[in-house]
């Protein structure tokens, strides 16, 4: 086993998953979805990697195929060097003990005939961690950690609201002491006073139990404060990718500059808009070559009959579009 | 030009439940002047939402019942209306689109039989021609091979898609006054900025007036003309949007503003409201939202506070001001 790298936690190699399509009695594949189709990236240890693209372009499926919820089609996941598209079902179960999701609807993610303590506490009786008195200080502690009263542990989700749900949400996820969350969508289900106070706790607990965060959401202006790099998805491929700082002052892929444009700004005399026609296509049947050029404001004649690869065009930013090679910048 | 088209004055409207009233509107007063945008701001459970159906009449009686306050509309107050005359202006005059668009359209119907309808209910044409006025209307709205979608079923849509659809319904009247209850919450940023950009140019184009229900104040800084900040079913604030942005008086909407994480600024930390967003059931003593105010004094917790003139357009209910 490789461990050379330890300084990189997670490293994804060419991540594919497919879900087959088929049709009629006998069930002839007749094509596949590609929802993650080839993307590679990794998230070094206490990095928050934020992963943005609208909906339908594969975000969610490959935050859960990194946790194995979805079986990989094809590449590899490594994390701290071990392959985890790989493990067998004992090996996998040890190593999930090192990464946690938190989901993005709370009402939906926690039991609700459970008692909050019960869920908060069912990752330490699923890894057989401590006895009884144990697990309860620690469900105490965990609830304090994350701005609930111990007490409210008896209380069942339908006592909660939904900033409070998403804090037992969080609080389950920390239970066993993972390195890596997966947070998806953890905030767009919230009010927004409720959404700051969640972001901070999210920041406050990433710096004092040191873990690296995969931050999946739609919203750039959250992506924004929380991520130290960015990750851009379209159509189940990673079109750009970058430390934060670079992606938001000088981004590259035209979906990006898109996308960076459309954010509502509350501060006035924001920049002006590019307009993004029409929706995502379907990703059963992408349009040839770079899967962005029908809607895509800067098209070349190259655009629609090669697809571009992911580059690397400075130093850690990563783009794929034939606007842009290394010999061009 | 600053006629006003439809004014509410006082507004309640209770739900008389079992487990006790919920005042989900509890006083709210707006005015809307022909063509501009008239943003409703608050959380989920303000009652923001309740005020659009108090509207036009869509109050589920029982439970809710409009208790106290006038809607007038060209000398008409809605709330005195008759079911029959509500009906007249209901989707004529003032129509509405209602949120999640996933919901407010039948799913076993066609989008184009379900526009159609909405057509052949208030105009008395042929089925073809709302067929062909229907058509028009959704490409008007920006939708791609119009003549497809017709024939769709919503769950064959996307979400900006069934969106879109929806506002074409509401539109099929050219209705004086649109009601749009967050029409841009769950969707992705490039679709909001779409829908955002149809409602400006329905302002722009036919000086329609619009009611835009929304929680972001990012979205309200793009689109409105004034706004109107509600809590706990109640006016805290009203004043021109670029005023309220720039200058906000009460501490909720300071508070709203704050804690937005925005693109064209860099933050380490975000200021946020402390505790939760109230129980419309137990709404607290004095001004509701004391116990979340960093800015509370003694008063707040026993009177509710009077509305203050800050300036011609820009009224605040908070103690901290007179």
């Amino acid at each position: 086993m490789n461990k050379t790298a330890s300084h990189e936690l997670l490293q994804i190699r060419n991540l594919k998953k497919y879900y087959p399509v088929t049709t009629g009695l006998l069930s002839q594949h007749i094509g596949d979805i590609k929802a993650v189709d080839g993307v590679s990236f990794h998230i070094g240890e206490r990095e928050i990697l934020g992963l943005v693209g609208e909906s339908g372009c594969g975000k969610s499926t490959l935050g859960r195929t990194i946790l194995r919820l979805e079986e990989p089609t094809g590449g590899q996941i490594l994390y701290s060097g071990t392959d985890i598209a790989r493990l067998g079902k004992r090996e996998l179960r040890q190593l999930r003990r090192e990464m946690q999701i938190i989901l993005q609807d709370p009402d939906a993610s926690l039991d609700p005939r459970m008692t909050v303590g019960d869920s908060i506490c069912e990752p330490l009786v699923i890894h057989d961690i401590g006895d009884e008195k144990e697990r309860m200080e620690r469900v105490a502690d965990l609830m304090e950690q994350v701005g609930l009263e111990a007490g409210q542990a008896s209380h069942h989700p339908h006592e909660f609201s939904g900033g409070q749900k998403q804090r037992v949400g969080i609080a389950r996820a920390l239970a066993i002491n993972p390195k890596l969350i997966i947070a998806d969508e953890p905030v767009s289900a919230l009010d927004v006073s409720i959404q700051a106070q969640i972001l901070n706790l999210m920041m406050d607990i990433q710096e004092k139990f040191g873990l690296a965060y995969l931050f999946i959401a739609h919203d750039l202006s959250v992506i924004k404060h929380m991520a130290h790099s960015v990750a851009v998805m379209y159509l189940g491929k990673i079109v750009e990718l970058a430390s934060k700082q670079e992606m938001f002052e000088n981004p590259l892929h035209p979906y990006t500059e898109a996308l960076l444009s459309a954010v509502p700004s509350i501060t006035p005399g924001a920049k002006a808009r590019i307009p993004l026609g029409g929706d995502v296509p379907s990703p059963l049947n992408p349009p040839p070559g770079c899967h962005f050029h029908p809607r895509c404001h800067r098209v070349l004649p190259i655009c629609d009959q090669k697809e571009p690869e992911l580059l690397e065009i400075s130093q850690g930013h990563f783009v794929a579009c034939h606007l842009h090679t290394p010999d061009s910048h | 030009m600053n006629d006003v088209i439809l004014k509410a004055t006082n507004l309640k409207t209770y739900f008389f439940t079992r487990r006790g009233v919920v005042k989900a509107v509890d006083g709210v007063d707006f005015e809307l002047r022909r063509g501009e945008c008239l943003c409703l701001v608050g959380e989920s459970g303000c009652g923001k939402t309740v005020t659009a159906l108090s509207i036009l009449g869509l109050v589920d009686s029982p439970p809710g019942r409009i208790v106290d306050g006038k809607v007038m509309y060209n000398n008409l107050d809605l709330v005195k209306c008759s079911p029959k005359q509500l009906r007249q202006i209901r989707g004529k005059e003032i129509a509405m689109v209602f949120q999640e668009a996933q919901s407010a359209l039948n799913p076993v119907l066609t989008v184009g039989d379900q526009v159609m309808e909405q057509i052949r209910v208030h105009l008395p044409i042929e089925r073809r021609e709302a067929r062909n006025k229907a058509l028009s209307l959704l490409e008007e709205m920006g939708v791609p091979s119009a003549e497809r979608v017709m024939n769709s079923y919503p769950h064959q849509l996307s979400g900006g898609m069934k969106q879109r659809a929806l506002i074409a319904m509401s539109l099929t009247c050219d209705p004086q006054i649109l009601i749009a209850d967050e029409p841009t919450t769950a969707v992705d940023v490039t679709i909001k900025a779409q829908i955002l950009d149809i409602f400006r140019e329905l302002k722009a184009k036919s000086q329609m007036s619009l009611i835009f229900i929304t929680h972001d104040l990012a979205v309200v800084a793009e689109i409105g003309d004034r706004a109107v900040v509600i809590y706990g079913g109640k006016n805290v604030e009203s004043a021109p949007v670029s005023e309220i942005i720039a200058n906000p008086k009460h501490p909720y909407t300071a508070g709203l503003i704050e804690c937005l994480p925005d693109i064209s600024q860099t933050t380490d930390r975000l200021t946020s409201i402390p505790g939760n967003t109230p129980n419309p059931i137990a709404l607290p003593q004095g001004c509701s939202f004391h116990p979340r105010c960093p800015k509370a004094m003694e008063i707040c917790s026993q009177r509710q506070p009077p509305q203050i003139t800050i300036s011609q357009e820009h009224e605040v209910s908070c103690h901290l001001y007179q």
